[in-house]
């Protein structure tokens, strides 16, 4: 591996944990699209700025981008708010029209600028190693670490200071804005992050994957954990996982380095969604079949309690018999019969079924149960 | 008066004008008509995924074909739009994930997934994939006549299909339980309603490219929703936005140098979202600030305390 490699992979981690941070509350509050929203509609932003200070790497880009994607949210807020048109589609009308205009200010006015179109929109993480930090003529790495480096930082302080009124105003704004929480002001400071590290995401991953990166790692850590703590936790090493994972996919097909881990991001969702230990499909599933058998063993137990003892009981408690009254199928009475069994709950003598003491105990649990 | 003359004349005159007004015309209709029902369901943001994620079966097709026929990766774009809307459905239905952020992931994803292939074909064909990347942000003025051929009998068999189902549509749009309960196969028509609605933002990828289609989609129908409360005149309007913002993008695009026109569409399309909201009747904002400024005008004499007070 070489310097440049590692340098390469060093901005992807970065990028994927501060994007990651932003993220989970975007996905716990159902607004995962803002992520889109916000990083297409950040075009003009930079336009802008770019034609006042003329230097792409210029701090105020990503201020001016900053103040667009805050420019956005307001936007789809007052139209949702004049109750003309639903959430969904306002976010679909705003943040279009800002993209337009981000395409035509360049296609106008920077013909002959380096502002690439395909670089804004696709992003190219294999040139990071190629922007320097230079102090006092020392290198000091790529500049893109730093950027990200101190976005990252800032998320990080601010859910750390701000993790119990987050946590509220996420869950029940309702009661943080009766204790004086000022959700308002946390959801404007939120967006404002989620602007701020997509613009300096973009340089390094494109628009479109920076949402990958913002709404993937926390979408699959929801599959693996309650705990909010967790949650951020696991996006986190999640969103670094698929970060390295898909440099080396990149660099195996040598393809576009963003595209891979995005790529990696969807292999890493699609396995939490199969094979998450209790939210997963398959856990789903195994545990659907288990409470059909555990359900079926009950109703067994019971049906021979309410029998037990009584004159009925030689012609009530035989296996075949269960076909006829509980219209199981004769192959699953002798499967439930049989698990019970191994279970102790039942005993098979003198051609008929008995309840042991344990499976009596169990019947008359359920039936006082239910 | 003479600058209408003349647009007009090129219009009929200039071959790549007219092809571009052509398509962006049909493009209208289709993603206008659809939008519709995309727009009332809530699920606005659809198309933009739908879009996003078409363009891994554009890479996979020119893959596998080596083709560059529009019909051969418009079906592959169909394909790869419609299993990213079965993803989304099936994620949504069967697991704790939001229909948000299924559709952020699927967006992503699938586009993660096309530029991977994007590039790997450009090492590997040593070829460039010229006309590939014009999906991407579209590019109406590479139409020649055979595209938009395509693009009308794909758009025909969306609105055909719409017009045949358009009961049950309405039906499980606005009352599933009640749909459900006469016995319609909502899953089926609801998986129906969106394929066309895949095949609606297939046209329009070529003309304004994967970004800006979804603005197509909703922009049209939430523009035509504020004049109506009737689906019909709804889905009428919404195709007439569609086409006049086709249109008149194609037209404004070809006066003015440099000036791309997908952008110029979306931009068309969105004035006319702006003056739909100030302007129609009832529910625009003007009439609302109007008729509140009356209402708190007339307030102090309708109040009966306030002229006992008075007198």
């Amino acid at each position: 591996m070489t310097i440049t490699q590692l340098e390469i992979q060093l901005v992807a981690v970065v990028v994927a944990a501060a994007c990651a941070l932003p993220g989970v509350y975007l996905v716990l509050r159902g607004m995962a699209m803002m992520s889109d929203a916000i990083s297409h509609s950040i075009l003009p932003g930079i336009v802008v700025a770019f034609f006042l200070v003329e230097n792409l790497n210029s701090p105020l880009l990503i201020v001016g981008a900053a103040l667009t994607g805050l420019l956005t949210v307001v936007l789809v807020e007052l139209l949702a708010d004049t109750r003309l048109v639903k959430e969904d589609a306002a976010i679909g009308i705003v943040f279009p029209a800002f993209f337009s205009l981000g395409v035509i200010l360049i296609a106008r006015f920077a013909g002959d600028v380096h502002l690439d179109l395909d670089a804004v929109l696709l992003g190219e993480l294999a040139f990071a190693p190629f922007n320097r930090l230079e102090i006092a003529g020392r290198d000091l790495g790529p500049q893109g670490l730093y950027a990200m480096g101190a976005v990252g930082l800032l998320n990080l302080s601010f859910i750390l200071l701000f993790y119990k009124e987050l946590k509220l105003a996420t869950f029940d704004a309702a009661l943080a804005t009766a204790l004086g929480f000022a959700p308002v002001a946390l959801h404007y400071t939120l967006m404002a992050l989620v602007s701020i590290t997509a613009v300096a995401a973009f340089d390094a991953v494109g628009a479109i994957l920076v949402v990958a990166l913002i709404v993937g790692p926390p979408a699959s850590a929801r599959f693996l954990t309650d705990r909010l703590s967790l949650t951020l936790g696991l996006s986190v090493a999640l969103g670094v996982a698929c970060a390295i994972s898909g440099y080396w996919l990149a660099h195996s097909l040598d393809a576009s380095i963003a595209g891979s881990i995005a790529t990696m991001v969807g292999v890493c969702f699609t396995a939490c969604y199969l094979f998450a230990p209790t939210h997963g499909l398959v856990a789903y599933y195994l545990m659907q079949r288990e409470r059909r058998w555990t359900f079926a063993r009950k109703v067994l137990v019971i049906h021979l309690l309410q029998h037990e003892g009584l004159p009925e009981a030689k012609r009530e408690c035989r296996v075949d018999h269960l076909h006829d009254h509980l219209s199981w199928t004769p192959g699953f009475a002798e499967r439930v019969v049989a698990q019970a069994e191994d279970r102790a709950l039942v005993r098979h003598r003198d051609g008929r079924l008995w309840l042991t003491p344990g499976g009596r105990a169990l019947a008359q649990e359920a039936v006082v149960h239910t | 008066m003479n600058a209408l003359v003349d647009v007009l004349y090129a219009l009929v005159s200039d071959y790549t004008l007219r092809t571009v007004a052509l398509g962006s015309a049909v493009l209208g209709l289709v993603s206008g008509a659809l939008g519709t029902y995309a727009v009332l369901r809530r699920q606005s943001l659809i198309g933009d995924a739908i879009a996003h994620a078409a363009l891994p079966g554009i890479a996979l097709a020119f893959l596998l074909t080596g083709s560059r026929v529009t019909l051969v990766l418009l079906i592959g774009a169909l394909v790869a739009g419609w299993l990213a809307t079965l993803a989304i459905m099936a994620v949504t239905q069967t697991s704790r994930i939001t229909f948000d952020s299924a559709l952020g992931v699927a967006l992503s994803v699938f586009f993660g997934v096309g530029l991977m292939l994007l590039t790997y074909i450009q090492q590997t064909a040593g070829a460039r994939q010229a006309g590939l990347d014009t999906f991407l942000f579209g590019q109406a003025a590479t139409l020649v006549t055979d595209d938009v051929w395509t693009m009308a009998a794909l758009g025909t068999v969306a609105l055909l299909g719409m017009g045949l189902f358009w009961k049950e549509f309405k039906l499980v749009s606005f009352d599933p339980v009640f749909a459900r309960t006469i016995g319609l196969p909502v899953r089926l028509l609801d998986t129906l309603l969106m394929t066309l609605l895949v095949l609606a933002i297939v046209i329009g990828l070529q003309t304004v490219g994967v970004v800006l289609m979804s603005a197509m989609l909703v922009a049209p129908a939430a523009a035509a929703r504020q004049w109506t409360d009737h689906l019909g005149t709804m889905v009428g309007l919404s195709m007439a936005f569609g086409v006049a913002a086709g249109v008149s993008g194609a037209l404004i695009s070809s006066l003015v140098a440099n000036l791309p026109t997908g952008p110029t569409i979306v931009i068309c399309v969105s004035l006319i979202v702006a003056i739909s909201l100030a302007l129609a009747p009832h529910r625009g904002l003007v009439w609302r600030y109007l008729r509140d400024r009356r209402s708190s005008l007339q307030q102090p004499i309708a109040d009966p305390a306030a002229q006992k007070g008075t007198s």
